[in-house]
């Protein structure tokens, strides 16, 4: 398995550098090409969001494994000011800085797990997750283990 | 499955220290090596266990497991023989190789190694039998080992292949149901059939968006006749798909919005707004060939009996 | 890495040539309104076909250049965008509106005559 990858966060080259690795790693776990555009995406989000509303902050990227399917964890880590209404941060079209607020919320849409840690004051963890053929696993015939 | 080889109850070897006798076995097979070995080629050879194998792979094979198998007698433990096993039943069922060769190849061995106990010891009977109940267990102890892994690896060889077979129907099914056809230049119909889940509003998406380059289509129809519950959230899935076709600079024309479902739309208050509606899919053909600039005229053949034919002019 | 422009008769064609930071991006929008009044151009072609992300920042870069150009007297078409990339966008929500599109240069070019000479409103 590929070993985990830290891309620090610090200015608007740092993002595209962090998609540009994410995008290489998902390759060698094993996701199609649509897919790579989507976990791409996401990860500009999320390291957007550093670079705007925090600052500086890291990208860490790793493989994992879940019941007998590969995937990609991403962290987006922050020390900056947090959110402080989570909920809210996640709803289409609210932003803080009159933009589109869609980074957040989009994210969200193009992976299969997303999380959000946040305390005000002390800095933002956001963790999203995808899998590859999820549907798949849904699919009788699949051997039980 | 895990923990390999406990399945089959076998009698388990002393795993005291090997005591003298053990290691004087242990010299026995060692010391007739070349013998031994090659008597084993030859019986396997005779009953045909080795057909597919070169000189040279059956030379290394043999002597491998040869000394795998005196090395567990001599250590009194597994390990050797279960990642050997492992290795060779991949290899084996990777290369067509059949359960009787595989087996059968391992129960000429074990006959070899007892034989010439036999040979060694047949005048002293009392050290025969001792010497019988500490080379048996592990006999068959290897013998399990490796019917095991054979067996799991035939398996996982079945399953594999029965996942591919699952996956490349699923992939027919999902081509079939949405057929993307080109009408004519530049423009492409999309009848969509069946219920409209997100899984397959994306696949369906996809597969439009790619049609849309390798045809150069400037205009799609939609046909959603077929669909027979649109939600929100199958809406929420046309108007993404036809956001979509329009990054792709190829405009979508929806038709065969039933009445109670235009009405139910408008109900739960989706947004349709931006979406180009025909009623059905000969006014979406003729609002497709409008955009696409091109004109219908009637050609009045005098004397034709037929209705006139629509002809299409650029 | 900045992005060229290149004059064609009385059109611009911005071509991306690799990905794009936030920078590029504000560097190419200024560079357009500015280039768009020296050559008195009356349309923007801005070819995306090598960008593999299209995320909420370059989403809104080009709106605002649209925008921009359209306040300077010249139409933008955005051509070339990849499929995996329109779908990226849609999912996270994103919509080009108010900026035509077109599949590749050849028909962003197209559209641009067709427009002036106030012909078809395709494309929009
Ligand atoms: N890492 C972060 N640290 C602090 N606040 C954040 C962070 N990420 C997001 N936020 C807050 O959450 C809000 C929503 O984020 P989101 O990415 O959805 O929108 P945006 O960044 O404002 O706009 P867009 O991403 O569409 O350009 C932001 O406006 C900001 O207030
Ligand atoms: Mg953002």
């Amino acid at each position: 398995m590929a070993a985990d990858v830290r891309v620090p966060i610090e200015s608007d080259a740092d993002i595209v550098t962090a998609r540009q690795q994410g995008r290489a790693l998902a390759a060698t776990v094993g996701f199609g090409n649509s897919e790579l555009t989507l976990i791409a995406t996401a990860i500009s989000e999320v390291a957007r969001n550093i670079v705007e509303h925090a600052g500086r902050g890291e990208v860490i990227l790793s493989p994992t494994e879940a019941n007998n399917s590969q995937g990609i964890v991403v962290v987006a880590r922050d020390q900056g000011p947090g959110i402080p209404n989570i909920e809210q941060a996640l709803r289409d079209g609210y932003s803080t800085r009159g933009s589109l607020g869609l980074g957040l919320p989009g994210a969200r849409r193009l992976m299969d797990e997303f999380e959000i840690a946040s305390k005000v004051g002390k800095g933002t963890t956001v963790t999203m997750k995808k899998w590859i053929h999820r549907n798949l696993t849904e699919f009788p015939l699949r051997p039980r283990r | 499955m895990k923990g390999k080889g406990n399945a089959i109850a076998v009698r388990e070897p002393p795993a005291a220290p090997a005591t003298e006798l053990t290691r004087e076995l242990v010299a026995h097979f060692r010391g007739k090596k070349d013998f031994l070995r090659q008597q084993w080629v030859e019986q396997m050879t005779a009953k045909s266990f080795l057909a597919g194998l070169t000189p040279k792979e059956t030379e290394t094979e043999s002597i491998t497991i040869y000394d795998t198998c005196v090395g567990c007698l001599e250590r009194g433990e597994y390990r050797a023989a279960q990642s050997y096993a492992t290795s060779m039943a991949e290899r084996g069922v990777l290369r067509g190789m059949t359960t009787e060769q595989i087996i059968g190849g391992l129960l000429t061995l074990r006959d070899v190694y007892g034989r010439s106990l036999f040979h060694r010891y047949h005048r002293e009977m009392a050290r025969l039998s001792a010497a019988l109940d500490i080379y048996e267990p592990v006999a068959n102890k290897i013998l399990s080992i490796v019917a095991l892994a054979f067996i799991e690896e035939r398996e996982k060889v079945v399953r594999e292949e029965r996942e591919k077979v699952v996956r490349q129907q699923q992939e027919a099914i999902r081509e079939l149901s949405t057929p993307v056809l080109q009408v004519r230049e530049h423009l492409l119909v999309l009848p969509i059939i069946g219920t409209l889940d997100s899984h397959r509003a994306r696949l369906l998406t996809e597969q439009l968006l790619r049609s849309i380059r390798a045809n150069r289509a400037k205009v799609v129809i939609m046909d959603i006749t077929g669909v027979p519950n649109v939600d929100s959230k199958v809406a929420n899935h046309l108007v993404q798909t036809v956001d979509a076709c329009r990054l792709l600079g190829a405009t979508v024309i929806v038709t065969g919005v039933a009445p109670e479902i235009a009405q139910t739309l408008t109900t739960i208050g989706v947004d349709l707004g931006r979406i180009l509606t025909v009623c059905d899919l000969q006014g979406g053909i003729e609002e497709a060939d409008r955009l696409l600039g091109y004109r219908v005229i009637v050609t009045e053949s005098a004397g034709s009996p037929s209705p006139p034919a629509p002809a299409l002019e650029r | 890495m900045q992005v060229p422009i290149l004059k064609q008769g009385s059109y611009l064609i911005a071509s991306v040539q690799a990905a794009l930071t936030d920078a590029d991006l504000l560097d190419l929008r200024d560079r357009l309104a500015v280039q768009v009044g020296v050559y008195r151009s009356r349309g923007v072609v801005v070819d995306v076909t090598v960008l593999d992300v299209m995320d909420s920042f370059a989403t809104r870069m080009l709106r605002s250049i649209a925008q921009i150009l359209r306040l300077r007297g010249a139409e933008t078409v955005i051509v070339g965008m990849q499929p995996d990339v329109a779908f990226a966008m849609v999912q996270l929500g994103l919509r080009l509106e108010g900026v035509s599109t077109a599949l590749d240069l050849e028909e962003g070019l197209e559209l641009l005559r067709r427009r002036e000479k106030g012909g078809s409103n395709h494309g929009r």
